[in-house]
């Protein structure tokens, strides 16, 4: 990572992608380029000066100048409203980044992918997918995606074309609270079983590295799990998000 | 590069009822505790425990969990700043000075490593931690520190941004030349002083 400094984003367009997540197409001169996984900080100023910053995980693959960032709104939030609600194309604010020199995937090697996502903890590791299939033979990749209801969905129909069109990746979802009807998958948090099931691989072939994101519970479940399911402690790559209460 | 803040359509920021001089730029307040790390959060058994000072690669001294609890400690009320732009007002924790347990081990040195339970270390001149500026603190609110906050020990260095308050630590290692830890190989600034926004690496 070069030095960093704070750059002009043009909004371009936008795509609703749920009703509490939008995404944005962003244009930023100069823009150095990142590695799946890493995040920008995001600085909106109002016409008083006053300003608030937050980071954003950065959800495309590395495209020139362009960039996208999906972001879900926060109850009382004071930047997520504006990019979900408000931005429009035209507008500008400023990004600084890429920062994040370690919940990055960009050197593969042989080491089979898994990642587990609960709720918006998805946009990192969409990256990562995303640049995995622009691979013609990508390493086997396996994606968890715990979410609360359909509504919360994020890249339903991406995440389902990559499924069907490639044998070597595998995607579980689970609905913690309201499955779609019909659903005959996994419902409920994730846990030892659902990881047993996903991380079972053939004797002899290397273990995977892990990608745990979402908020703190989420993530401090999964990756103590992982741990005692038999992966070593620094195969296990976490970003959280979220506030922890005391009792949480 | 822009060389004035550049204004944007549509937003309008909460206005600051904070004291300038109490909220370092680019931070909000919150009431909550975010918790981030790298990794799993590593678990140690007290019985298992004990906090280490080296001199370069040089044992000097090392305490029990039962030791390091009679060591001089004290109350620390203070506010915290992460690097990822929340701070916290009057966090309340207990611990030891680093002062403390440099005196005890008997030697200084220009630079300190800690290093951690997990892997994770990170780098501070002697200067940023003496003088009353850095602990290792084993309560929080009256309570145990919990595991995904850093327990049982973490460094308290609140002057600086909250990733060199390093959770799980386990030794002080005293070293002639700085060496980066491991957020400061990987993009964060070296000295991360929340006044000066000293963040990530720089031109």
């Amino acid at each position: 990572m070069g030095g960093l400094t704070w750059r002009v984003a043009r909004v371009l367009d936008t795509h609703q992608e749920n009703a509490s997540a939008r995404s944005l197409h962003l244009h930023v001169p100069g823009w150095p380029g990142h590695r799946p996984g890493q995040h920008v900080d995001v600085r909106l100023t109002d016409e008083r000066g006053d300003q608030a910053a937050r980071s954003y995980s950065i959800a495309s693959t590395p495209q020139g100048e362009h960039l996208t960032l999906t972001v879900v709104r926060v109850q009382d939030g004071e930047v997520s409203p504006y990019l979900v609600d408000d931005a429009r194309p035209g507008d500008q604010f400023e990004v600084l980044g890429p920062i994040g020199g370690y919940f990055v995937w960009d050197a593969p090697g042989n080491a089979p992918l898994l990642l587990v996502a609960g709720g918006s903890g998805l946009v990192p590791l969409m990256c990562m997918l995303r640049a995995r299939f622009t691979r013609p033979h990508g390493v086997p990749a396996a994606l968890l995606y715990s979410l609360r209801a359909p509504d919360d969905t994020l890249f339903a129909h991406e995440l389902d074309d990559y499924a069907r069109r490639d044998a070597s990746f595998v995607l579980t979802r689970t609905y913690t609270r309201t499955a779609p009807p019909g659903w005959t998958g996994l419902t409920g948090r994730v846990g030892a079983t659902t990881l047993a099931t996903v991380t079972t691989r053939p004797a002899g072939t290397p273990e995977p590295t892990a990608f745990v994101c979402g908020p703190t519970g989420f993530v401090e479940r999964v990756a103590r799990t992982l741990v005692e399911l038999g992966f070593t402690p620094d195969h296990v790559r976490t970003e959280r998000f979220g506030p922890t209460g005391r009792t949480a | 590069m822009t060389d004035k803040p550049l204004v944007t359509r549509g937003f309008r920021g909460r206005l600051r009822d904070t004291d300038p001089a109490r909220l370092p730029p680019g931070q909000y307040v919150t009431s909550d505790f975010p918790v981030l790390s790298a990794g799993p959060t590593p678990t140690s058994p007290l019985a298992r425990w004990d906090f280490s000072v080296y001199d370069d690669d040089t044992l000097l001294t090392r305490w029990t969990w039962a030791e390091f609890l009679t060591l001089p400690a004290e109350d620390v009320t203070t506010d915290i700043h992460c690097v990822t732009h929340w701070s916290k007002y009057d966090t309340r924790w207990r611990g030891v000075r680093l002062d403390t347990l440099f005196d005890l081990a008997g030697r200084r040195a220009p630079f300190v490593l800690a290093t951690c339970d997990g892997g994770y270390t990170t780098n501070l001149t002697l200067e940023d931690v003496l003088g009353a500026k850095a602990w290792v603190v084993y309560q929080y609110d009256g309570h145990p520190i919990e595991p995904e906050h850093g327990g049982p020990a973490r460094l308290l260095v609140p002057h600086l941004y909250f990733w060199k308050s390093a959770k799980w630590v386990r030794a002080l290692k005293l070293i002639q030349q700085d060496h980066p830890g491991f957020w400061e190989q990987r993009g964060y600034h070296n000295h991360a002083d929340p006044w000066k926004e000293e963040r990530y690496w720089e031109d």
